[in-house]
This record gives C-alpha cells, sequence and structure tokens, in this order.
C-alpha cells in the first residue's frame, strides 16, 4: 500500500479524504461527499460552467489547458449522445498521483464525472484506469455499485429526474492510450493510435458523439471546486492558475511522496523543505520537474513557482506535476537512454517521425552509453530530435524529442566526456528492454 | 454476435461477458477487458480465446489480433503462476530498481520473458507501473510491492512459494 506523506506547507483540497475511510460510500457522504453534485443538479450547465472558469483550474494531466473552457466547446445540441471521459490512464513516468486518488476517493472520482456530464449535458461517463491498476478497478467498481444501489447513479438520481450512468475499466498497457484521441480507439475495443484533429472531441469524440475527456485528477478536483466557490479555489494558487496540485516528488530525495502543493509554489522549496533535500546530503545535478516527457532543469534554474507559465517560462513544462530529482552521482547519459528506451518502447509506431526517430535516439544514445559513441552522434541526436518536435500526429514524439534535447543542450560536456572515456571500448551491448 | 453456443470458459465468467458486452454502447467496446479477464482465467491469450471473444463481439479474429497485439500486458504464451514485473523507468532506476531485478534473476535463476522450470515464478523487467513515489517497486500478478529492498523481496518470494501472498484478480 503506497505511503501516505505530509507536510505543514500542503493545502489539503482534493486530498483532504485521504487515509479516511472515504472509499466507504458512508464515510465519503459524512465528508460532503454527494453534495456538490446535488447543487450542480439544482443550478445547472451554466453555473458549473461559470464555477470552472472561475477557478482557473488548468488540466492536470499535462497540457493545462483551462478545463472551464474545455468544458464550454461541447456545443449544446447535439444529435448523437455525449460522453464524458476520465483519464485515468497514468503511465507517464515519475508520475503516481491518481494512484492515491482511486485508492482513497473514488467517490470523489465518480461526483467529478458527474459534474462534467451535468455541465455539457452528457448522460453517461467512462472512467479508464491504467491496466496495471486491478486493485484499483476493483475499489472503483464497488464506489460506483454502492453509488447505483444508493440511487446517485442510474435513473432518476437523488429523485430529480436526471439519468446519469457510469462503465469503469481498464488498458492492457500502453503509454499512448493517455493521448486523449488514442484513449477514444482504446475505449471503443482498438488499438490505441491518435486520431487526426480537427474535428476535437468536444465535437466529434466518443462513439463519434461531443466528449469531454479530462484527467482523474482534474475530474476529482471539481466537486471541490463547486463546495468552495470557483474565486475561493483560484485564490489558492497563483496568477492564471487556480487552485492545488498533486505533486509527486520521486528519486533521490529523503521523503519521497505525493504532496498537495498550491499552483505556484516553489520548486527549489518542494524539493529541499518538502521532500526533505538530496538523499544522503549529496549535492543536485538536475531536475525533472513534471514528468520524464518534461525537460531538465539544472539546480539554478529551479527557483521558480511550479505552475503552467512560470515552469514554462523556464524553458521546461509543469506537465503531470512528477517532480524527479537527480543527485550529483548520476549519469545523466544512463539517465537520457532509460527515458529514451521508454519512448521508443511505448511510440504506437502510427507515424514516421516518432516510430523511427524515437528507434534511432535510442539506438544513437545506446551506443554512447555503451561507449562506441563519437562527438557526431550528439550533433545527430539533436538534429533528429529537433525534427520529430511539431512532425507527429499526437505529442508522443514530442514528449520523447523535448527531454532528449534538454539533456544533450544542458549536459553536452558530460556526454563529450563519456564519448572520451569510453571511446576505447567497442560498443558491445545495447541494453534491450 | 452472439453468445455461442459452447465456451471455453467458465460459467461464471462467460456470465460475466455476456454482461459486459451490454454496458457499452458498441458491443467491441467491451474487447479488452474481455481479453485481460480471459488472460486471467486461461494463463494466455490462445487460439480458442481469440475466436470466441471474435464470435462474442461480432468481429473478425483479425480485429482481436490487431488489438493483442498492441498492448504489452497481453500475452500469447503461458508465464509463471506468479508473474514478477520489476519496473526500471527512471524513478525506480535512480532508486536500485535494476538492483532490485539483478537479484531477482538470480534468486531466481531466469532472465527476462523467462519462467521457472516448475512454472511458478516469470520474470519481467517492465517500464513505468506508476508507483514513483514509493520505488523502487514491483508487480507480483496483479499487486504492487513497494519500497523495496532485496531483503523484501526475498520475503516476497518466500510468500509467494508458500502459498501466502496475495493474489488480486
Amino acid at each position: 500500500m503506497p505511503r501516505l506523506v505530509s507536510h505543514p506547507d500542503e493545502v489539503r483540497i482534493i486530498s483532504r479524504r485521504f487515509g479516511q475511510g472515504a472509499e466507504g460510500i458512508d464515510k465519503y457522504l459524512e465528508l460532503d461527499g454527494y453534495k456538490a453534485v446535488q447543487m450542480a443538479i439544482e443550478k445547472g450547465p451554466d453555473w458549473i460552467i461559470a464555477e470552472m472558469k472561475a477557478s482557473g483550474l488548468r488540466g492536470r494531466g499535462g497540457a493545462g489547458f483551462p478545463t472551464g473552457m474545455k468544458w464550454s466547446f461541447v456545443p449544446k445540441q447535439s444529435d448523437r449522445p455525449k460522453y464524458v471521459l476520465v483519464n485515468g490512464d497514468e503511465s507517464e513516468p515519475g508520475t503516481c498521483k491518481d494512484h492515491l486518488l482511486f485508492l482513497h476517493d473514488p467517490h470523489a472520482m465518480i461526483e467529478g464525472t458527474m459534474i462534467a456530464g451535468l455541465a455539457i449535458g452528457a448522460k453517461m461517463g467512462f472512467i479508464y484506469l491504467r491496466g496495471e491498476y486491478r486493485y484499483l478497478l476493483k475499489i472503483m467498481e464497488k464506489a460506483v455499485a454502492d453509488a447505483y444501489a444508493k440511487g446517485f447513479l442510474g435513473k432518476n438520481i437523488f429523485g430529480t429526474g436526471v439519468d446519469f450512468d457510469i462503465v469503469t475499466q481498464t488498458g492492457a498497457g500502453a503509454y499512448e492510450v493517455g493521448e486523449e484521441s488514442a484513449l477514444m480507439e482504446s475505449l471503443e475495443g482498438k488499438r490505441g493510435v491518435p486520431r487526426i484533429k480537427p474535428p476535437f472531441p468536444a465535437v466529434v469524440g466518443l462513439y463519434g458523439g461531443p466528449t469531454v475527456i479530462n484527467n482523474a485528477e482534474t475530474i476529482a478536483s471539481v466537486p471541490h471546486i463547486l463546495l468552495m466557490g470557483g474565486e475561493a479555489y483560484a485564490k489558492v494558487g497563483s496568477e492564471r492558475n487556480g487552485g492545488t496540485r498533486l505533486f509527486g516528488i520521486s528519486g533521490h530525495v529523503e521523503r519521497p511522496g505525493v504532496y498537495e502543493l498550491p499552483m505556484g509554489y516553489n520548486l527549489k522549496k518542494a524539493i529541499y523543505e518538502v521532500g526533505g533535500g538530496v538523499r544522503g546530503g549529496r549535492g543536485l545535478k538536475a531536475v525533472v520537474p513534471g514528468g520524464s516527457s518534461t525537460p531538465v532543469l539544472l539546480p539554478d534554474e529551479i527557483d521558480i513557482g511550479l505552475d503552467f507559465d512560470q515552469v514554462g517560462k523556464a524553458g521546461s513544462m509543469l506537465g503531470s506535476g512528477g517532480i524527479v530529482v537527480i543527485d550529483d552521482q548520476t549519469s545523466i547519459v544512463e539517465f537520457a537512454l532509460r527515458t529514451i528506451k521508454f519512448y521508443q518502447h511505448e511510440s504506437c509506431g502510427w507515424c514516421i517521425p516518432c516510430r523511427e526517430g524515437t528507434d534511432w535516439l535510442k539506438k544513437t544514445i545506446g551506443r554512447v552509453y555503451a561507449g562506441g559513441g563519437a562527438t557526431k552522434d550528439l550533433d545527430n541526436i539533436q538534429y533528429l530530435a529537433e525534427n520529430m518536435l511539431g512532425r507527429t500526429f499526437c505529442p508522443l514524439g514530442d514528449a520523447a524529442a523535448m527531454p532528449t534535447l534538454g539533456f544533450i543542450k544542458k549536459f553536452r560536456k558530460e556526454f563529450e566526456e563519456h564519448i572520451k572515456a569510453h571511446s576505447h571500448e567497442p560498443a558491445t551491448e545495447l541494453v534491450q528492454l | 454476435m452472439s453468445t455461442p453456443a459452447t465456451t471455453i470458459f467458465s460459467p461464471g465468467l462467460a456470465a460475466r461477458f455476456d454482461r459486459l458486452v451490454t454496458l457499452y454502447p458498441v458491443r467491441r467496446s467491451a474487447l479488452i477487458p474481455m481479453l485481460l479477464y480471459a488472460q486471467d482465467e486461461v494463463g494466455y491469450i490462445s487460439e480458442p480465446v481469440v475466436k470466441e471473444i471474435a464470435v462474442r463481439l461480432g468481429i473478425t479474429e483479425l480485429d482481436v489480433r490487431s488489438v493483442l497485439s498492441y498492448y504489452s500486458m497481453l500475452r500469447t504464451k503461458p508465464v509463471g503462476k506468479y508473474n514478477l514485473q520489476v519496473c526500471t523507468n527512471i524513478s525506480c532506476m535512480l532508486r536500485d530498481g535494476y538492483g532490485i531485478l539483478e537479484h531477482c534473476k538470480n534468486r531466481l535463476g531466469i532472465g527476462h520473458k523467462e519462467v521457472t522450470p516448475d512454472g511458478l515464478f516469470s520474470l519481467e523487467e517492465v517500464e513505468c507501473i506508476g508507483v514513483c513515489c514509493w520505488a523502487p517497486a514491483m508487480q507480483v500478478n496483479y499487486d504492487f510491492y513497494d519500497e523495496l529492498t532485496t531483503e523484501k523481496v526475498d520475503q516476497i518470494l518466500e510468500d509467494y512459494k508458500a502459498g501466502r501472498g496475495k493474489e488480486t484478480v
């Protein structure tokens, strides 16, 4: 069972029910559960969307798109049924926040899904978890069954004449399915390859109907926003970045864990105070600020606020909020190789720049690591990665190219020294996954 | 697109499939869950599994195989009764995930995607499993084990050998 941690700087909004038994519906009700959805039914879609816009909530999957805005794009009239799709296919290395939400607060996920449905006029929602989360699916299934038993889901919910159904399921192991259009393909029982956009899911989504797709953490935030009011939620965070976020601090820190911090919280403080600093009193070498696809930051670049705009300004991305801390004993060449091996393994193969690009990046960085590299390889890596950017159907190509460019540009000297130190060795082994 | 006259699945699983296909606006949506549950019961996705699922969903066997080959958790060969999946992705790597993998290899005497001769254990090096803040970690079938040490791994293996391990399905 994942260990819960705490720190005085935390502002507990979406994690406030963690460890309190709120996976049981009675406990959830005791802790203000299902109040927000009843407010939402009473006050209607325009009010919900206005509150969501006021909250400044931005998508927690990584793109940071304003949630209220996303919901408002769904056409009011539609010949086809509309759907809500909750993306719990949490797979970005360094990210394990949704894991805790499903484990400790499954009803918040249900309630958030219902509110999203009410806002856009959908009668059905899907909660899709990654395949490895089977034990969490069982928790979600029990929560959904309990909600049906109480009349909170199904026909005529809360006796209001409104119908809403939820189906939960898992994937079967594929990072690419975390991309919204690939997720829809997977839910339709197909290979998880991306769709061409436009049309965007808000217009043509799941089963061809208008669909809102939100990250699980985004959805879990929704009931809290309605309970405390959009404006109050916005004030907790920084400018244009409302509320709090579950930040996962992992790697070489003394106290790794998932902490709920206000948006805009200082990254350096998050590592040194909340996470307890670098393990074993070692020096800090680098920080991956938002999951493995986000470009690495150097120790002198981390005195910034953790929000989408400030991390963006520093040349990286807030991504999924998975902060990976790397100490000064780590080989960046090895770290870069492990990162690109992941993206090569997960590339769905649908478009060439990603399929070929990730493969050649892995081969080239692998050769450098194994001791058969030349300085020229570093130029090739950079050239290849730069030419993947923006040339793929979905962001996986960028997700592989961006961190690679970060490593090569910021640690070029280390790569060169590695090549020099190992150049006498033949390239005997490319570690295969 | 129907319930087949005879089924290779247990009555419980067959009934579950009958219900599963009705949950979605489109029957085919049940494909991935069906493949997973079939794999849990049969051990892997065998040819008869592909055939029956295709019939149940009213799609071609090729449709099923195309999906089957895409998802990394779906397999076409048996694994050990207890399949160890050790994560070596970045957060685990930084906290000695590779050391844990090596330890498992040595203890079991098998490598990546191999099965022990008695069929009890198999081993896989896997990508991120979503327990980064409690690294290093592994799964045994669907059960998670986190903050691993070599001593903890030994204990886990002992427990499964003695039939005391967790078994979520």
